[in-house]
């Protein structure tokens, strides 16, 4: 495998926000989340559940609710009482729309994806048109006193349910009047504690689904008004409640972090009754599941401990794949860390500032698996705090550290930063162009002498940097066909020849920055790209999918290289592609041109292209079992995949030099401890 | 001389109550259960025994309502027949034999003349079939039933593996990790497994199973503690099931209610828990309920449902959960420490019961009378733990005091208490008088009474000899102490010994006036009222095991066993050997109301049993090959009234759980 020296880097604390809610189109394979902190997140299902889209929060909007409505529109709708459409090509809101009831609590779109309803704070049920362009008003329902915390539209549009506390009510869409009120703590009423509706579902069969504060699923029948069924899952409430498509089956998600499905069963074989029984129950998340979602092959839980859980119902899985297996999802896809590689420096980026460090460094040299002491510790040089209420898209140091660049929604922002023994000065460069916002990845040459800004439509510019501190736009490099997506990774090459972008629609473009022109089109495939990066001694692009596909593509040749055509024939390793987490990053060792580092959240891998590949006979991670054999067996064993996962969460890992490497770990101990408290729990045996 | 009437071993009571589920009667007023050999039925009005059918030549395995004529029962037995009971004439109507051994009985409505049962898999080892056996109609008492159809192959032979679903439409059964459901109508077999999960406590094999009466859901119970309902079963891909989990040991048994709205749980945690609507939230319990739970039953009315406890107890729970009445057979300990003594005063059975109490233990009704705490302290249920436990127990000759030993068993020291209870006339019960604290400074060996009746008060004598090499007279002393609610407490007199050998038995002769203390391989004579040594005897080799002296006509012998399989005579007017003979005695046991002495011998893995009177050395009566087992301990209960021949009655136990009581001529 290589000894290097290993930074081990546990100081970026990083907390991700809990998830609030989710959203999954009626038939399509994009989950759309969002966060507490306002962002918005897209994830592919289809492509191994990558995190494909990320509309970075604003402070002055939390989502409290997201819809999916006609051909494929994204809306959001929070506590500033605002509806927002999301702009999926540009990643950023488009426009807003002021609901006029006060803070939005629910929103929920028509079967047909053509109508909005929103439920304020002061009670109201408003409903509103999507029209080519936005939203328009379209009419109140009948308003009542007490917020509207959940809707639901009957699958035939008629009615709609609107849960609110201790009762929800059913209006008829046509007339907008009330046609029913139902109180849902009438059996405890002695209670003098408010029964918060937090969650609803309207059948086809006239069946109403609540889900309460306390702790109860309970089935209604709304014509009406009696309780078909209870069931208490939770000493504390149930937080959320989603159905699935052919209606047999419910998942709700409750504050002490257990999901629970129903499943509507018949009570005897073969007779026509049929019964909700509570079957499945999940302990996958410590916090609050605040947003549940059912797909037709899954459960899919988001909880305020960052998580994503995707729980695969084995009865719908014909083969097992990919898919068959339980997936978690805590740290986004893509980069937060840049590293300077000559400076020694890492910049980690948090949603509203970013920090600056040195590594610490170290005179000894020491064994393998030896932890060497520290002469000079790390060091926090900086911290950036953004102006303004908006999230951070994207920010990048440049390799000998002297620049640092960030951007956000509307704004760029480039720093001259200057070392002067232990003191540091940081000076704003001025005049940046204003073409830029927003920027979605921001990558200095190898050089430090130009910024690639990826920007939307598919468009890179190039900024040519000047000392002492300023900039200068240079050229935009666009494809030739154009493109609807923004772009979201780049990879310069070493020698500041070539530049490969990729796009949101997956095409991956290289540019020859020499004549600033369009060089070629990787061959499409279709998934999504996780990372790419060019080799600097070969100017070969390797390029992972998150399929977990890895391929090698001669930039000069303008074709996939004979390796990569062996990868594609032979296949990858059945464990490697069962993986969970995405390639993030890719590296290269200089010294060893046939090695390529590559990394996700639960290993690091040097792959040697030199060695065979394993067949899924041959044990996958086999580095200990290799330790152990004599020097003969081990050329025999030896395969081209040479996997380390003794890090823990990995954000980031780059090679400084020949023989050091850098990895910024995230123990989610750590992050735990950083969560509020969960609902105190008794448990047996403590 | 009497006729030798050939003796009859009789099995009397304390077996197990827990060979398989209690029934219930169809109007709820009676409760049949398999105990041992036999099915008894108790009323549930007043817990009395009405019937006690016997005829099985072996253990009871099951028992079932005949379901076409509640007032007839079908039980099954380890000696390969049903038998087919009125029950409440307690006569069998037919027996109907199978062949192999039965291990569990089903019956259903839906099927008009066959049951269920469990029988080995011929030709192979530990594995059992579930098979129906068709009952002809043929007319006499005995019939043969041989026509087997299997039902399900590869079954676990335990009768809470297997239950029979709504209105018997299939048949589901559980062994390991594998549940096995087989409908009768489609001729569907759906096998369904749970992944194996290794915990510190153990795995999550199944241990037990119950069908919804009138849904389509099996609960079943594994080993780790959880309850799995489940459903859809007829999907073999889209099953599902929930899980209730409170249990932290294993699920012995579970029982649907009638309506089937909640389900019964219990388990070693000696507590019932109801399940209300499937639902983890929704449960009751009844806790404390003494022992581990083994078989749950149901009345058909709904209204009580009963528990067998490991401890042979029943109890009758109301249908809110409320504890009605409980049956107590006896209580069978780990290690019967005490030995068997009779109660002077109500002819009982004293032996240890639960841990730390002593149990009385009425012959007659087979039932519990009282239990009393001795050691006073709470019992911890782990296991490792090492408590404190009876070990000696003596009555005075009319029961009026009682005196008990308890041990705390440590490697290096062992915790001794010698406490001597009062037996109050007002609260009929017994009260702690005195407690001696590490009476002696090794274990106590044996403790006995003067026995003199007519000298009961001022002269009562009790002797304690230990490891410690001495023996101990504790007499009653007036309490000087004004503020002693009592009068009188005990304190120790004498202590003798004997060239510092362990003192190993003790025993008074008739009048009192002598003791003889076995130390290791000699016997010594004390005067019991200057306590001078009188004489000793020895007969070596081996040690002393029991001694004991004559009674009535032959009070001037002494009667010795020792190790090395010698039963000694002794003459104490003339100091002489007067007999001995070569065998292998265990168990000495002398009547008290007559000069007939008991002896067991183990011989070659059988005992054999010997009475005779000391005065001659050649046996009155002889039973070679009493049982099998080796018999621990025995003891010589009298009658309420003499009976025509011989009037004793003695009875031992034996290592297993059984009890003999044997009648001589």
């Amino acid at each position: 495998m290589g000894e290097f020296e290993v930074h081990r880097v546990r100081f970026f604390g990083l907390v991700p926000a809990g998830v609030r809610c989710l959203a999954c189109p009626p038939r399509g394979s994009r989950l759309a989340l969002a966060r507490t902190d306002g962002a918005v997140e897209v994830w592919n299902c289809a492509a191994n559940y990558f995190q494909e889209k990320v509309i970075p929060g604003h402070e002055a909007r939390s989502v409290e609710a997201l819809c999916w409505a006609v051909g494929e529109r994204l809306f959001g709708a929070g506590l500033s009482g605002e509806i927002t459409e999301y702009d999926l090509g540009r990643l950023r809101a488009s426009c807003s729309l002021d609901g006029g009831g006060g803070p939005i609590w629910s929103m929920a779109a028509n079967s047909s994806g053509t109508q909005l309803a929103i439920g304020c704070e002061d009670g109201s049920v408003k409903l509103f048109q999507v029209v080519p362009g936005g939203i328009q008003f379209e009419r109140n329902l009948d308003r009542r006193k007490g917020r509207i915390l959940c809707l639901s539209w009957h699958p035939s549009d008629t009615h709609i349910a609107a849960g609110s506390i201790d009762a929800f009510r059913v209006l008829d869409v046509s007339s907008g009047q009330t046609v029913q009120r139902i109180m849902v703590n009438y059996q405890v009423q002695k209670v003098k504690r408010e029964c918060v509706v937090w969650s609803i579902a309207f059948l086809s069969c006239g069946t109403v689904v609540t889900s309460d504060s306390f702790g109860r699923v309970q089935f209604w029948d709304w014509e009406r008004g009696t309780l078909l069924e209870s069931h208490t899952v939770s000493t504390s409430a149930v937080l959320s409640l989603a159905v699935s498509e052919k209606e047999d089956s419910i998942v709700v998600g409750t504050s002490t972090g257990a999901t629970y499905q129903f499943q509507l069963l018949p009570v005897k074989m073969g007779s026509l009754e049929k019964r909700w029984v509570r079957t499945k129950p999940f302990q996958h998340h410590t916090h609050d599941v605040r947003a549940v979602a059912h797909s037709s092959t899954a459960l899919i839980s988001g909880g305020l401990d960052a998580q994503l859980v995707i729980r695969p119902l084995m009865e719908k899985i014909q083969k097992k794949s990919y898919d068959a297996a339980l997936r978690k999802f805590t740290f986004p896809h893509r980069r937060l860390v840049s590293c300077a590689r000559k400076a020694r420096l890492l910049l980690f980026q948090f949603s509203q500032h970013l920090e600056l460090w040195r590594l610490g460094s170290t005179d000894e040299t020491g064994k393998d698996g030896e932890v060497l002491p520290l002469c000079r510790m790390p060091e926090h040089l900086l911290q950036l705090k953004s102006k303004g209420p908006e999230h951070i898209y994207c920010s990048c140091v440049s390799p000998c550290g002297g620049w640092v660049a960030y951007s956000t929604a509307s704004r760029f922002h480039l720093y001259r930063v200057q070392y002067e023994g232990d003191s540091i000065s940081i000076k704003k460069v001025p005049k940046v162009p204003k073409l830029l916002s927003p920027a979605y990845q921001l990558q200095f040459s190898s050089d430090s002498s130009s910024l690639f800004v990826a920007s939307a439509r598919g468009s890179v510019h190039v900024l040519q940097l000047l000392e002492p501190g300023g900039c200068r736009h240079l050229h935009t490099l666009r494809p030739p066909s154009g493109c609807p997506e923004a772009v979201y990774l780049l990879a310069p090459s070493a020698d500041g020849h070539w530049l490969a972008a990729v796009g949101g629609d997956w095409v991956i473009h290289i540019y020859n920055l020499k004549c600033f022109k369009h060089h070629c089109m990787v061959p499409t495939y279709d998934c999504a790209v996780s990372a790419v990066a060019i080799h600097p001694v070969t100017n070969n692009l390797v390029i992972a999918y998150s399929d977990q596909q890895l391929f090698e593509f001669s930039i000069p040749k303008k074709q996939y290289t004979a390796w990569s055509r062996t990868v594609q024939n032979c296949g990858l390793h059945k464990l490697w592609l069962e993986r969970d987490s995405p390639i993030t990053h890719i590296a290269f060792n200089p010294k060893n041109p046939s090695h390529i580092l590559l990394h996700d959240t639960y290993m690091f891998c040097v792959l040697d292209k030199s060695l065979p590949l394993p067949d899924d006979s041959a044990p996958l991670m086999n580095q200990s079992t290799l330790k152990q054999l004599p020097e003969s067996m081990r050329q025999r064993q030896l395969h081209a995949f040479k996997i380390c996962k003794k890090f823990q969460p990995l954000l980031f890992a780059d090679l400084l030099d020949e023989n050091c490497l850098v990895m910024v770990e995230r123990p989610i101990m750590d992050i735990k401890t950083q969560l509020p408290l969960p609902v105190q729990q008794k448990k047996f045996g403590t | 001389m009497v006729a030798p009437v050939p003796l009859r071993v009789v099995r009397c009571g304390g077996s197990a109550l827990h060979g398989a589920r209690a029934v219930f009667s169809a109007d709820s007023k009676y409760l049949l259960c398999a105990a041992g050999d036999f099915v008894k039925m108790y009323s549930l009005a007043t817990e009395e025994t009405l019937q006690l059918m016997g005829g099985h030549a072996d253990r009871v395995t099951g028992i079932q309502l005949n379901p076409r004529n509640h007032m007839q029962l079908y039980s099954s037995s380890l000696d390969g027949s049903i038998k087919l009971w009125d029950f409440m004439d307690g006569i069998p109507i037919k027996t109907f034999s199978v062949g192999p051994k039965l291990l569990a009985l089903y019956a259903l409505a839906s099927c008009e003349d066959s049951v269920f049962v469990i029988v080995p898999k011929s030709g192979e080892r530990d594995t059992f079939q579930l098979v129906s056996v068709k009952l002809t109609k043929a007319a006499g008492q005995d019939v043969e039933a041989k026509e087997l159809a299997v039902v399900l192959d590869g079954v676990d032979a335990s009768p809470k593996h297997t239950a029979f679903g709504r209105e018997g439409e299939y048949v589901a059964s559980v062994k390991e990790l594998n549940l096995q459901v087989y409908f009768f109508k489609q001729k569907q077999l759906n096998r369904f497994s749970v992944s194996a999960t290794k915990t510190k406590g153990g795995n999550n094999h199944f241990t037990c199973i119950a069908c919804h009466p009138t849904e389509d859901c099996i609960a079943t119970g594994s080993a780790d503690g959880k309850i799995r309902l489940w459903r859809n079963f007829y999907h073999k891909k889209e099953y599902t099931f929930s899980t209730l989990h409170w249990h932290h040991d294993t699920v012995m048994d579970l029982a649907f209610s009638i309506e089937g709205t909640s389900l019964l749980s219990g388990g070693v945690e000696s507590v019932l828990v109801l399940w209300r609507n499937e639902s983890d939230c929704q449960k009751d319990f009844l806790p404390r309920l003494g022992s581990p739970i083994e078989y749950i039953s149901v009345s058909p009315d709904g209204a009580l449902c009963c528990t067998l406890h490991a401890d042979n107890r029943i109890t009758i729970v109301n249908s809110n959960l409320r504890f009605s009445k409980s049956i107590q057979g006896l209580i069978k300990s780990a290690d019967v420490k005490t030995g068997l003594v009779v109660d002077p005063r109500t002819k009982a059975l004293v032996l240890n019961g639960e841990p730390g109490h002593l149990q009385f233990y009425c012959l007659q009704s087979d039932q519990q009378l009282f239990s009393l705490d001795i050691v006073q302290r709470q019992y911890i249920h782990q296991a490792g733990l090492n408590q404190a436990d009876l070990v000696k127990v003596a009555f005075s000759a009319r029961g009026k005091w009682l005196a008990t030993v308890e041990e705390r068993e440590e490697v290096t020291d062992p915790e001794l208490q010698l406490k001597l209870w009062f037996y109050d006339e007002e609260t009929q019960s017994f009260k702690l008088n005195t407690r001696i604290n590490m009476p002696h400074e090794d274990h106590i060996t044996d403790v006995c009474f003067r026995d003199m009746d007519e000298l009961e008060d001022d002269s009562l004598i009790l002797v304690t000899t230990g490891r410690d090499c001495v023996f101990k007279v504790w007499v009653m002393v007036e309490d000087t102490d004004p503020e002693a609610q009592q009068s009188v407490s005990w304190s120790c007199d004498f202590v003798g010994s004997y060239h510092n050998y362990q003192a190993t038995n003790c025993c008074f002769s008739e009048d009192g006036s002598l003791l003889a203390v076995s130390f290791e391989e000699t016997v010594t004579v004390w005067d019991s009222v200057t306590w001078d040594l009188k004489c000793t005897f020895c007969h070596p080799p081996g040690k002393i095991r029991s001694i004991c002296f004559g009674r009535l006509m032959c009070s001037k012998y002494l009667i010795g066993a020792t190790d090395y399989g010698f039963l000694c005579c002794w003459n104490l007017l003339s100091c002489a050997l007067e007999w001995s003979a070569h065998l292998n005695i265990l168990v000495l046991q002398p009547d008290p109301l007559s000069e007939y002495i008991a002896a067991v011998s183990w011989l070659s893995k059988e005992s054999s049993l010997f009475v005779f009177k000391p005065n001659e050395p050649r046996p009155i009566y002889i039973q070679r090959n009493l049982c099998k087992e080796k018999i621990q301990l025995a003891a010589f209960v009298p009658r309420d009234e003499p009976e025509m021949i011989g009037s004793e009655k003695y009875l031992w136990l034996r290592r297993s759980q059984l009890f003999f009581l044997t009648d001589t001529q």
